[in-house]
């Protein structure tokens, strides 16, 4: 300790001045070069498609229409996906998404609630989602259970509940408000794309801009630095799971309105397509890194791999095995690269640090 | 007790001649001699950050050295792992004991080195053999077929040595044994490791309780600053005066400001009466006024962390009271606490204190973000500006605080932990060794940074096991041990001695005690 080979603190007048790094090696840019990663993806995937279907994409009025048609394809699991990260970033997991829909779309097309008319119906699954969520939230802040085990949970519950109320039944919506949200465009963009679009804007505000975004990424990336800080974690944490139920009574409207029905077996295994997508997105899994954009490409590369196999007529098979290597190589990918600069920051403290 | 280990012509196991081992920045063994005889109970004494930790790593194979010989059995010893070394016939025994709880007793003995025949463990022979040991140990009454979880602290201590045992380990280091035990549990521990050395064994026993280190110890080797500044003391004769000279005697350099004097009749601002956690701490009583810098010194274990962390609220106390400015304060809540104008660096820095990811300015505002938020918007722009000001003020190198915390050096890591409560209306702030993994030189810096803050009448209550730097920060000196005050002093009152004495001891007669 007597002999310091660390240099001494020169007093140089570096202060006042910051250093002008280019954007590119900023670290809050780090998401960003990610994120063009993902759009990189996105170009190859569409370049593929015109490859193989050269004949569809000369045809302008094709290419604008299937657009869309990937675009209404994300936006129900892009919604989830946004409540999804919200959760993951703040160091938890929800695996109850899926049947928090089903429990929120049979809930909202029962005959009891259809006779409220669509306002009633829309209110009957945004309640079910936050209120399961609510119950998801205070089982793991305040009950102490771990979030895979209570979300799992959750999950086998809350489709036994959704059976139970539909009797196992497709349960038909006569709404035409409600089925009218899939089957209309708007200014010639059909309105599910504008639900995503301002699901996702809100999530971006939320996170970057908001006070709840601020303590989501201090509660996930150091929960024992932010309770020491005078942060309630276990207020936020069972919130970030109210968040999640949100989505997931939206999410139930808007998949309603595809099918014009709702039943117990809906939106199977949203879960782990949430999950993929975010985790492809760049969320950290343990927590405390993650962004809506990332997380809403990782949505897209999914649609468009599923537009691309349906428009080649391939079968859901082959699709499922692309899905996988992709989630497989995408955290390859960002592992390598965490791995460089993790290494790059450990040669960094050997310097700077005692 | 004195039988054969004494006995000058016992044969030398281990010998070390001037091993150093530097890590970046630091040179944690700076030439350490060591001379371990077959059959004594070898004892190491020094203060934290001696290198203490570091020898018994170098010895166990975990690092290596930069210079110097070491010689085992007559020859070279440069294990490449802990295996290697552990094959060679040093184990170690450490204080988070390494041991895996799910398994049963004669698992975990042998670990790694299962007996086998044609690839299946032979879960007999190694029962069998477990009992073996642990009759060795004297601890026959240990089913070798008992899950480890299931045991008290002491039997899976039991249960380590039965590994080194399994590993006909010549010499075993261990490192502070007794601090996971209750009084009566550390005769028994005694009374193995005479079993031990009446074998043959080597022990290099490490404590910080002189008392033990006179029942048990042959030999002492005195540690400080990564050197060896006496060695192979009789461990029962030679005065405590003497061991602890040796372990304080200035060379660290450590450099205080002019402290100020305390404006008499200052506002008391914090209170804690009877603060008690079962097992932690008991009974605990202080007072910090405005401007005063009160320290507390005491060992790791002796509760000072816990206490430090029950005021604030992260720990809810069983019984007592904190008052701040006469008011109760809530128990087990920080946010409470912040609150009421407390503010706490604790002793993890990294993982208690700061997202290391995160920008500087969002660390140094983290407990004050939502006080510059509008309607649930935070303010980056008002943030930046207060984290450049706390930067100017504390000089925070590099000064952008756009950069990721995690690129800071361990001093300006720490700056920014004690920056985030300038930003709030911090009248008290807890400080856990606030100089732990930081330089010389930003050693200074903080102490500066603390006597200011006191001077505009922060009170300012520090924990350190660095005796010098209570002494030579605090205005007021609180000596806790195993969970109690057991002294109270104005700084200029009591020397360094004492307060180690008293840390050690807990009574000032131990001094006369001279077998």
């Amino acid at each position: 300790m007597t002999a310091q080979t660390a240099p001494a603190p020169v007093k140089e007048p570096e202060h006042s001045a910051p250093e002008k790094r280019s954007w590119w090696r900023d670290d809050a840019s780090e998401s960003m070069r990610r994120n063009l990663g993902l759009v990189g993806v996105l170009i190859a995937l569409i370049v593929v498609g015109i490859i193989t279907k050269p004949d569809l994409y000369s045809d302008g009025a094709w290419v604008r229409s299937n657009i869309f048609t990937i675009l209404e394809l994300a936006s129900v699991i892009g919604v989830v996906t946004v409540g999804m990260t919200f959760v993951i970033i703040g160091g938890g997991i929800d695996l109850s998404v899926g049947a928090i829909i089903a429990l929120a779309g049979v809930w909202s097309t029962t005959l009891a609630t259809q006779d409220l008319g669509p306002g009633g119906m829309i209110f009957c699954a945004l309640a079910v989602g936050i209120g399961v969520g609510v119950v998801n939230g205070i089982l793991i802040s305040y009950g102490r259970l771990v979030a895979f085990i209570a979300t799992l949970a959750m999950l086998v519950a809350a489709r036994g509940l959704a059976a139970q109320l539909s009797d196992k039944q497709t349960q038909v919506s006569n709404s035409d408000f409600i089925n009218g949200l899939a089957a209309n465009d708007f200014l010639g963009v059909p309105v599910l794309v504008y639900i995503l679009a301002a699901v996702v804007a809100a999530g971006w505000v939320l996170l970057n801009r908001t006070t709840f975004g601020r303590r989501t990424v201090a509660v996930g990336g150091n929960p024992e630095a932010a309770r020491l800080a005078g942060i309630n974690v276990k207020r936020h944490t069972l919130l970030l799971y109210a968040l999640s139920g949100l989505c997931c009574g939206i999410a139930a409207i808007m998949l309603t309105s595809q099918a014009n029905s709702a039943q117990a077996a809906m939106a199977n295994l949203y879960e782990l397509d949430a999950i993929a997508a975010a985790i492809i997105g760049g969320t950290l899994l343990s927590g405390g890194r993650g962004t809506i954009i990332g997380s809403l490409l990782g949505v897209l590369v999914f649609s468009t791999i599923t537009n691309l196999f349906a428009i080649n007529n391939l079968s859901t098979e082959v699709q499922n095995m692309v899905k996988g290597g992709i989630i497989v190589a995408a955290v390859l990918v960002q592992q390598v690269q965490f791995k460089s600069l993790s290494q790059f920051f450990a040669k960094n403290n050997k310097i700077t640090t005692s | 007790m004195t039988e054969t280990t004494e006995d000058q012509s016992a044969e030398v196991v281990l010998r070390l001649t001037d091993v150093v081992k530097t890590f970046p920045g630091v040179r944690a063994l700076d030439g350490v001699q060591l001379e371990v005889r077959a059959g004594e109970v070898h004892c190491l004494l020094g203060q934290n950050g001696a290198g203490k930790s570091t020898l018994i790593k170098v010895l166990a194979g975990v690092h290596r050295p930069d210079e110097g010989q070491i010689e085992w059995l007559g020859q070279d010893f440069a294990p490449a792992n802990p295996q290697a070394a552990m094959k060679a016939g040093i184990a170690t025994i450490y204080q988070e004991l390494d041991l895996v709880e799910d398994l049963s007793v004669s698992e975990n003995a042998f670990l790694g080195h299962e007996p086998r025949a044609f690839g299946f463990v032979r879960r007999g022979f190694m029962a069998r053999h477990t009992r073996e040991i642990l009759g060795k140990l004297g601890h026959a009454e240990i089913p070798p077929s008992r899950l480890v979880r299931s045991l008290p602290a002491a039997g899976k201590q039991v249960v380590s040595m039965a590994r080194a045992l399994s590993h006909d380990a010549r010499l075993i280091i261990m490192d502070e044994p007794s601090a996971v035990l209750a009084h009566d549990e550390v005769a028994n521990l005694f009374r193995i490791i005479r079993g031990l050395t009446a074998q043959g064994i080597a022990v290099i026993y490490i404590s910080h309780r002189l008392e033990e280190i006179r029942e048990i110890g042959d030999r002492v080797t005195v540690l400080k600053d990564g050197r060896t500044t006496a060695a192979n003391l009789p461990a029962r004769s030679t005065p405590t005066r003497d061991l602890v000279s040796r372990m304080t005697g200035r060379t660290i350099e450590y450099v205080f400001p002019e402290p100020v004097p305390a404006v008499s009749g200052a506002e008391e601002l914090l209170r804690v009466e009877g603060l008690t956690r079962s097992g932690e701490f008991a009974d605990v009583s202080l007072t910090v006024h405005s401007g005063e810098i009160v320290g507390i010194a005491g060992l790791v274990g002796s509760g000072r962390s816990e206490l430090l962390e029950t005021i604030f609220g992260a720990r809810r106390s069983e019984a007592g009271t904190v008052r701040m400015a006469g008011k109760v304060l809530r128990p087990g809540s920080v946010s409470a606490a912040v609150r009421a104008g407390l503010g706490m660096a604790p002793e993890e820095r990294k993982s208690q204190a700061l997202l290391l990811g995160e920008p500087i300015y969002r660390n140094v505002t983290l407990s004050t973000f939502s006080e510059y938020a509008r309607a649930g918007f935070t303010n980056a722009g008002r943030e930046i500006d207060e984290a450049n000001r706390i930067a100017d003020q504390l000089d925070l190198r590099p000064r952008d605080v756009r950069r990721a915390v995690r690129t800071l050096s361990g001093g300006n890591q720490q700056k920014v932990v004690v920056g985030r409560w300038l930003l709030g209306d911090t009248r008290l702030l807890l400080l856990d060794e606030p100089t732990r993994g930081v330089d010389v030189g930003a050693r200074a810096e903080l102490y500066q940074v603390i006597r200011d803050l006191a001077a505009q009448g922060v009170g300012v209550l520090l924990v350190s096991s660095e005796v010098p730097e209570v002494l030579g920060l605090a205005d007021r000196v609180l000596v806790m041990r195993e969970g109690r005050m057991v002294h109270e002093a104005p700084a200029g009152q009591i020397d360094e001695d004492t307060v180690l004495d008293l840390v050690m001891a807990g009574s000032l007669q131990v001094e006369e005690v001279t077998i």
